[in-house]
């Protein structure tokens, strides 16, 4: 077993990356800026290292958490006995392997950045004027993350989960100077906050309840007491903690009704899309809920609401995918819309399936945008409309987006198949689901989502990738180019190598990580049910006639997008106003973005609820304090009429006051 | 010790006056005395032992022994914390004032009077040594709005004298009150002698007497309806005047909420709980609905403090809970707000301020883009603006959670519309970065130079507490815990017999 110093290390290195490059090779070393995407590579990749020897670790033995540390202690004072604060690491097969997921993923993206985040030798900056601040964000993003991942204790969890909040901010906004960046990034930041102040409630109201924690000698916060406890807390206490952290969840994993940010924050670099978008900060939210599974098991109502909200996203993002004309927003829709799919395992009671899921997404949907970034390389757009016919010169960036594409959709044998067959043969037979109804449900919202997303991806693949070229940066109207981009031109060659490495390495997984990681059967060095048994869990049953329908309902969602983009032999317009009606309403992504933001937060809030405090504060309030004093100094010379004045004119004021709080004591009663 | 650290500014205020040399020179005299101060305070608090006696450094002579007035000095864990981010503040406020330039020696004359001031507040045991310490205060701020200032300095330098002076007046009614209630033999204005005397049976009402400390400290905090001082003192204030004023000034309020109503008549904060922890929501939302619509970058601040300093409502609030499910936390986490607060919106007046001097402008809508110009300025707005909004590693964090933490099992509703509050909070700063910081840079603003050394300094002296007591909080809730051990045990007696 790894040593527990070891441990730490694994967000300890590539924490000490970015820290150099912010820190030592950007302030000092302007001539080793070159060098900065080396020193992440070489932190992440250490730390990868460390991750896969925790995973060989972890195979054998049981848990193999380590002793946690005082951090610091409150209220230890009174009556109470306080309340002591840890910190440590969690390491058990789960942690192991995600952190595995997110290092190797981190580390890869990190390769393919080198080549992405050259600038063009024009720029007056220099070529490697981005590379220290990128590389830093992307070494801390990475090492939040592990930290998340590995934590001990649910307030350090948190800390942890903010923080990679604050990497993704930086990153989302990392062209700052582009002002639909800078509003990306405050978006998502905002929107996951909303989702983190139901995290926090869930907090509280387990603090709220240590009690029944201390009776048993468990200290509520920490991760493992959590799960032991979970059996024996009384019937309330899971569910709302359950609720409150999947809100949390939901929010960091872009769930409806907190999807709105991640389509947005494609204003990123794509490779920051490709891992924070795809491979690991939005799964955060299916690892809390399967880090945690102990607890939402034993609230039905938390588990039911995960498997609705799952299924229901699934449906409702990839509806939205089906209409996009930018390559990146198809694919952020496409996670939104697979994270719906994990999440749906997770509420049927399959938290091996969801990661397993989380697992083979992670390198095919970050195969996805990085297969996007380098066609931006070539064509310097994303969006589709004008691309096309691009496979003629890039053949290795098309052929691994057709892998990422056809894994994506489920096709055999590919890692997509293996996992979506896993959960829907869960879904269907419901045997660990709370509630068999709910657990049929999302197996046709499943079923359907499977569909839509097998003709989105093939839709994006031909538009891109087959037919004639339809001119890039150069045929896009000047006014709609970003600024930063304007005197960029077509360049039709394929891109540099060590951007296509990555692409193959990540090919390969797309192709074999579903296949030999979770095998029907022994497969040499692998054992059958290698990912299943590591999680200590059974694998479904595998279910012929459930992986031939779904088989077939990805190739028919495949084939009726050739169809219709390919040989055009299909039309949706022969479907009238309908189609227009539907087309607009995926376009405007069924108004959410609207209703959000113009209707709530500008008019409710902006020009309604704010606008009336900022009235009321400078007219009645402070009105109030003038009057007081216009009083003082005109209502004569007696001292003591001055004085009354003053206490009597303010008496209003508190009274006002007082009003609204007599309301609100009341409804606290 | 404490004498020295008091009247240690007091001396450097009088050099500084006297001394007539250069600017340079009178630069240079303030910055030692701050710094010496700093080594003082810093001092103070590593020799204070959470562990010892509740009182240290304690210091008592006798000085008006007719009516038993005493100078009577020492610190607890209470005050302990607050002396040192006088000392921290000090520093800033000083190196944030290196470009005035009009009457250099008055300027630093009164900005050093007005820290130890503060720290005499912070200091002294006795009633009226205290009241005396919280009046004198109020002059160098009256000089400095009224001379340093910008806007309509006369307005706001008399608005914040009146309500300062009219929350006085309730306090020193309450004070005598105090006095008189006892037999002539028994008379005191010691604090800790107070502490543990019956305080329920007094010659008015002990409500009356309660409501009286209470109004002078909701002013000075200030909580909601009582703070339309607060954004013009800071708007029209100079830069150093808006540190110092956030940063301390507003947590002489809050201490004494702890140290005088919360230490001396648990009955009758408990009886007011409910009451406090609506108040704290209105501190909350209303502040930062408020926020949301400010157009003037240094009166978006300050409404963002009268938002957070409902933080520390909350968390004396918590005492509603009842004798037997009360712990500290909740009071720990209103004395770690001040001090965070502290450092925090020290930080972000300074930052404004770094940005007023080159800009010449506080309106939102002109800026733009200026983190292309001034990198290092806009790392420390966003350092301050993050620990603002409660990011954790920073001290905003630890403060935050541990009022929810200790206040939620009193007031479930009111703590969790206060933990809104940060979502506002997200959404207030974020904007204004956005708004300010990002987007493209603008041509008008190409010749602004980034922060000097000195500017950096002032900057760092500030994120230093913050990070360091983000992620390491135990270095000042221990000490925190030890000044509101006894608070805690008067609870108990009270509450309990």
């Amino acid at each position: 077993m790894l040593p527990e110093a070891a441990a730490w290390l694994i967000i300890g290195l590539p924490l000490l990356a970015g820290v150099f490059n912010i820190a030592v090779l950007r302030p000092w070393r302007r001539s080793l800026w070159q060098y900065a995407g080396y020193v992440g590579i070489v932190g992440t990749g250490a730390a990868f290292v460390l991750s896969l020897i925790a995973v060989n670790g972890a195979m054998g033995s049981g848990d193999a958490g380590y002793e946690p540390h005082a951090w610091f202690a409150v209220g230890a004072i009174g009556a109470q006995d306080g309340f002591q604060m840890t910190v440590g690491i969690f390491l058990d097969p789960l942690s192991a392997i995600m952190a595995a997921v997110v290092s190797g993923v981190s580390m890869v993206v990190q390769v393919f950045s080198l080549g992405y985040m050259r600038k063009d030798e024009h720029d007056a900056n220099g070529e490697w004027s981005d590379y220290p601040r990128y590389f830093t964000y992307m070494s801390l993003f990475t090492a939040s993350m592990l930290g998340l991942v590995l934590a001990y204790n649910l307030i350090q969890l948190f800390v942890f989960w903010e923080l990679v909040g604050l990497f993704s901010y930086l990153l989302i906004g990392f062209w700052f100077h582009r002002p639909a960046a800078a509003a990306a990034a405050k978006k998502a930041f905002i929107v996951t906050r909303i989702g983190d102040f139901g995290f926090m409630l869930g907090i509280l109201y387990l603090f709220l309840n240590r009690g029944e924690f201390t009776a048993l000698g468990l200290n509520p916060f920490e991760i493992p007491a959590i799960l032991d406890a979970a059996p024996m807390l009384s019937a309330g206490v899971a569910t709302w903690v359950a609720l409150g952290l999947f809100a949390g969840a939901a929010g960091k994993s872009a769930q409806f009704p907190l999807h709105t940010w991640l389509p947005d924050a494609m204003e990123g670099p794509t490779p920051v899309s490709s891992l924070i978008h795809a491979a690991t900060m939005v799964a955060a939210g299916v690892f809390l809920v399967a880090r945690l599974f102990g607890l939402f098991e034993e609230s039905a109502t938390a588990m039911n609401t995960v498997a609705i909200i799952g299924g229901f996203t699934a449906v409702f993002a990839a509806a939205m995918g089906l209409a996009s004309n930018d390559i990146k927003r198809v694919l952020a829709f496409s996670t939104v819309s697979q994270l719906g799919y994990m999440f749906l395992a997770l509420g049927v009671g399959a938290p091996g399936v969801a990661m397993f899921h989380l697992f083979n997404h992670a390198f095919f949907k970050c195969l996805l945008f990085l297969g996007a970034g380098s066609v931006h390389h070539s064509v310097h757009t994303f969006d589709m409309r004008y691309m096309g016919g691009i496979r003629r010169w890039m053949p290795i960036t098309y052929l691994t987006t057709l892998i990422g594409g056809l894994s994506l959709a489920g096709i055999f044998p590919l890692a997509g198949f293996w996992s979506k067959d896993e959960i829907l043969a869960t879904a269907w037979s419901g045997a660990h689901a709370a509630n068999t109804g709910v657990s049929q449900l999302v197996f046709w919202l499943a079923l359907a989502a499977a569909f839509m997303t097998a003709f989105y991806i093939f839709r994006l693949i031909i538009m891109s990738f087959h037919g004639e070229f339809r001119g890039g940066i150069d045929s896009v109207p000047h006014e709609e180019r970003i600024p930063d981009e304007a005197h960029h031109q077509v360049h039709q060659h394929e891109s540099s190598r060590v951007m296509t490495l990555p692409l193959i390495v990540l090919a390969v997984f797309a192709v074999g990580s579903g296949f030999v990681a979770n095998s029907l059967f022994d497969l040499g060095p692998v054992p059958a049910h290698w990912f299943s048994h590591l999680l200590h869990e059974d694998a479904p049953k595998f279910n012929l006639a459930i992986a031939a329908t779904s088989t077939v309902v990805a190739v028919a969602g495949i084939g009726l997008a050739v169809l219709v983009y390919g040989t055009r032999t299909v039309s949706f317009d022969g479907l009238g106003r309908l189609w227009r009606f539907a087309h607009r309403l995926l376009v405007q992504r069924f108004y959410m973005d609207a209703l959000y933001e113009d209707l709530i937060v500008r008019r409710a809030l902006y020009r309604g609820l704010f606008l009336v405090s900022d009235w009321f504060d400078r007219r009645i309030v402070d009105g109030v304090a003038d009057l007081a004093g216009w009083l003082g100094r005109n209502s004569g010379r007696a001292i003591a009429q001055l004085q009354t004045g003053h206490i009597q004119v303010y008496g209003v004021g508190v009274s006002m006051g007082a009003a609204v709080i007599l309301i609100f004591y009341l409804m606290q009663r | 010790m404490l004498t020295a650290i008091t009247f240690l500014p007091m001396i450097g205020a009088a050099l500084a006056l006297a001394v007539r040399g250069s600017t340079r020179t009178t630069r240079l005299i303030a910055l030692t005395t701050v710094l010496a101060e700093l080594g003082l305070t810093i001092s103070m608090y590593v020799i204070f032992s959470a562990e010892g006696d509740v009182y240290q450094f304690v210091q008592r002579a006798p000085w008006v022994s007719a009516f038993g007035i005493e100078f009577l000095m020492g610190v607890d864990g209470l005050s302990a914390p607050l002396v040192l981010l006088n000392g921290i503040l000090g520093v800033a406020a000083v190196l944030v004032s290196w470009r005035v330039e009009t009457r250099v020696r008055e300027y630093f004359m009164w900005l050093l009077l007005l820290q130890g001031a503060v720290m005499g507040v912070f200091a002294s045991l006795d009633l009226i040594l205290f009241f005396i310490f919280w009046e004198l205060e109020l002059v160098p701020m009256f000089f400095l709005i009224s001379i340093w200032g910008t806007g309509r300095r006369d307005y706001s330098a008399m608005k914040f004298l009146l309500f300062t002076f009219l929350g006085s007046a309730f306090m020193f009614a309450a004070i005598l009150a105090l006095y008189f209630s006892f037999p002539a033999g028994e008379r005191t204005f010691d604090m800790t002698a107070l502490i543990h005397k019956d305080l329920t049976n007094l010659i008015v009402p002990s409500s009356l007497v309660f409501s009286g400390f209470l109004v002078a400290f909701a002013v000075k905090l200030p909580i909601v309806p009582l703070h339309t001082w607060l954004p013009d003192a800071h708007t029209d204030a100079p830069t150093a005047v808006s540190v110092m004023l956030a940063g301390v000034l507003l947590k002489m309020g809050g201490y004494g909420l702890l140290r005088i109503n919360a230490g001396m008549f648990p009955e009758e904060l408990a009886r007011a709980a409910p009451l406090l922890a609506t108040l704290a929501v209105v501190n909350v939302l209303y502040g930062a609905f408020i926020v949301m619509r400010q157009t003037d970058l240094k009166r978006l601040v300050a409404y963002s403090s009268v938002s957070h300093m409902g933080f520390v409502v909350l968390g004396l609030a918590s005492v509603g809970a009842g004798a037997a499910q009360l712990d500290g936390t909740g009071l720990n986490g209103a004395a770690m707000q001040l001090f965070t607060h502290g450092t925090i919106t020290g930080l972000l007046f300074v930052v404004v301020g770094l940005v007023y001097d080159r800009a010449h402008t506080r309106h939102i809508a002109d800026m733009g883009g200026l983190s292309g110009r001034m990198p290092l300025i806009a790392i420390g707005f966003m350092v301050a603006g993050l620990a603002s909004l409660g990011l954790p590693t920073t001290s905003g964090f630890a403060a935050e959670i541990m009022v929810f933490l200790g206040t939620f099992p009193a007031y479930g509703l009111a703590t969790a519309l206060c933990a809104f509050g940060v979502v506002l909070a997200a959404g207030y700063i974020l904007w204004t970065a956005q708004r300010t910081m990002f987007g493209p840079p603008l041509e008008r603003w190409a010749h602004l130079e980034d922060a000097t050394r000195v500017d950096v300094a002032a900057m760092g002296v500030l994120v230093v507490p913050i990070f360091l007591f983000g992620v390491y909080p135990a270095l000042l809730t221990d000490v925190f815990d030890a000044g509101i051990a006894p608070i805690i045990a008067s609870f108990a007696q009270g509450l309990g017999g």
